[in-house]
């Protein structure tokens, strides 16, 4: 209980320290707007996202009723903007917290036990980097079909090897560290010393590196549904963008592209502003140089 | 007896890559095979293709082999330089790539000089002139640049210049029936060209201008810095002889890794403005479904990016005087 109850006051401290941070505020700011956007999706949207309309609706420009206006099949995009943000906020999500878990057991055993261990999985940690992101998502992507779980998969694929080379990095300083000699000598096991002792010193690196994967699922996203390789059943910014490029709506219909442009860039700048706040906090002398 | 100085390390760094590049060719033949249903029945889906004909592409293909012998066939075939046949184009994939190639080289290398030497400048600017109000509009404009996907930045661009402006053509790489020739024929690919390379020049220069700037502040607390004010020289031959010049380094270091980075930027600004290099290419397999394509581009793509970081890492090594005697590693 007091364990969970440090940890709470910490979280909290860094909260607040962050506030102290200008991108910081900014990038929770849109966080949190976006996630009430997401949240509250069923009461904002005026019409069903996914439903067409009827042919006189078709590609009309923003009005009373249609708020940013309709595409190519009488659909609302207003209602789909705000049901985008539930498939970015959603897959960012999940494919951070796969990439961090498998980036942090890779980096963690290869860190803790060296040698052979060590250097296969750093081989194979590094061929991974060397590979061209976005080829390797589009090529996995259009083998394994369409659909939020093989996006969620693919950024894993391609992001973890980043996780695991900054945990293991960090889990070569700390092994040598008194408190584990210490531990080691009272005869703790391999797995209490990795997940109980290592591991807690290693989350606040870990959750600015989450930050980081965030951005880069809610991109990769974008970029997989623009580039055709979406789930078309369901409503994202990406998928707005392809249906409006395929259709040569690109200029015919700006009402259509503008929104789910401005939402992309909106979100990713918001994490990246987070991303950047998080790690400017976590440098020791963070707190001394702003005379907190 | 193992080869010593510039040769030994540059014989590690061309195995270590060749190493890399079979390994992409696995990876490659394995993520097809992942693909569900009959490769020869996509191909063919016409209902009327008979069973013997299949069987007959089935054998051709020798997909009647088990895995390893389909792999060693990929292998052979490979080195022949076949990389199979485009569903789409009915021609050789290597054709159809080998097509699109100096177009897509055309379009990068303008644009990543003009990122590079811009980014370093604004890099250096930054990290001199640290803490004034130059130095944080020039960090966060980088930051958000560089954040934005590269295929929002192509759509922004060609929404107010190509639309509402029309100043500069909508996509493609030259005006279709336009009958130009020679130096007219290039005025308008250049015309056409602009926006694609503001593009990803915008997208790409962040990365330098992070890079360069962290790296200017840290050679800036060096003791040599000090000692070059000390002796009076003046400020912009010290930015100019000593501190940028060593603060170059881990810029060109970084330059292979960031290659990896720049083949997505190239897939999107391409397919936006519909420039026909093999970014495009890429798209056009996707929505085609032409899966041997994809795997071609796929290939061109990771070797290309391999290759570029061994050409950075002997340039480097020939750079740095550590490796020519044969000290470093």
């Amino acid at each position: 209980m007091s364990t969970v109850r440090r940890r709470l006051t910490e979280a909290w401290g860094f909260f607040q320290l962050l506030l102290t941070h200008r991108m910081g505020v900014l990038g929770l700011s849109v966080f949190a707007l976006f996630a009430i956007i997401a949240l509250f999706a069923p009461f904002l949207h005026t019409v069903d996202p996914g439903k067409s309309g009827v042919v006189e609706n078709i590609l009309i420009p923003p009005n009373s009723q249609f708020w940013l206006g309709t595409d190519d099949l009488a659909r609302d995009i207003w209602s789909q903007v705000i049901y985008g943000s539930r498939i970015s906020l959603l897959i960012g999500f999940l494919a951070t917290i796969l990439t961090i878990f498998v980036g942090s057991l890779v980096g963690l055993i290869s860190g803790f036990y060296g040698g052979k261990i060590e250097e296969v999985l750093m081989r194979i940690t590094d061929f991974f980097m060397m590979l061209p992101q976005l080829p390797l998502m589009i090529v996995l992507a259009a083998v394994l079909g369409p659909s939020i779980w093989n996006i969620v998969f693919v950024v894993s694929i391609v992001s973890w090897p980043f996780a695991a080379r900054i945990v293991r990095s960090q889990v070569l300083s700390l092994k040598e560290r008194a408190f584990v000699e210490a531990s080691r000598c009272i005869g703790a096991s391999d797995s209490f010393l990795i997940f109980s002792e290592i591991m807690p010193n290693v989350v606040p690196l870990m959750f600015a590196e989450a930050v980081l994967i965030v951005t880069e699922a809610v991109y990769a996203e974008a970029v997989l549904s623009f580039l055709g390789l979406g789930d078309p059943t369901t409503v994202s910014w990406g998928m707005m963008l392809h249906f409006a490029f395929e259709s040569g709506a690109m200029v015919k219909a700006p009402w259509w592209v503008v929104p789910p442009i401005v939402s992309i860039v909106v979100l990713i700048l918001g994490f990246t502003f987070l991303g950047t706040a998080v790690s400017d906090v976590l440098k020791p002398g963070y707190k001394e140089k702003r005379g907190l | 007896m193992p080869l010593k100085g510039f040769a030994g390390f540059a014989t590690r760094k061309a195995l270590a890559a060749v190493t890399t590049i079979f390994a992409i060719i696995c990876l490659n033949f394995l993520i097809f095979r992942l693909l569900p249903g009959d490769p020869i029945r996509m191909m063919f889906r016409d209902p009327r293709v008979s069973a013997e004909q299949l069987q007959l592409m089935t054998e051709k293909f020798g997909l009647d082999k088990p895995l390893w012998g389909q792999f060693l066939a990929y292998l052979q075939a490979l080195f022949q330089g076949d990389l199979g046949i485009s569903f789409w184009q009915k021609r050789a994939v290597l054709e159809v790539i080998a097509d699109r190639i100096p177009q897509t080289l055309l379009l990068v290398v303008t644009a990543l000089t003009i990122a590079i030497i811009l980014g370093i400048l604004l890099g250096a600017i930054s990290g001199w002139k640290s803490g004034t109000r130059l130095d944080t509009f020039i960090l966060t404009a980088s930051l958000s640049m560089y954040s934005i996907p590269a295929f929002s930045l192509g759509i922004i661009l060609m929404l107010i210049f190509a639309f509402y402006l029309s100043i500069f053509p909508l996509g493609g790489i030259s005006t279709p029936a336009s009958g130009f020739t020679g130096l007219g024929y290039w005025r308008d690919v250049l015309w056409h060209m602009f926006l694609p390379t503001i593009s990803i020049v915008f997208w790409y220069i962040g990365e330098y201008v992070l890079l360069t700037r962290s790296s200017m502040l840290d050679t800036l607390d060096q003791d040599y810095i000090t000692t070059a004010r000390a002796k009076g020289l003046k400020e912009f031959a010290i930015l100019r002889n000593h501190a940028l010049r060593n603060a170059l380094l881990p810029v060109v270091t970084a330059t292979g890794i960031n290659l990896a980075f720049a083949v997505a930027g190239i897939i999107e600004v391409e397919t936006v403005f519909s420039w026909p290099g093999i970014g495009r290419l890429v798209y056009d397999a996707v929505m085609k479904r032409d899966y041997p394509l994809l795997q071609g581009t796929f290939l061109v793509f990771a070797v290309a990016v391999v290759l570029a970081n061994l050409v950075v890492d002997l340039i480097y090594g020939f750079i740095d005087p550590r490796i020519k005697v044969g000290k470093a590693e």
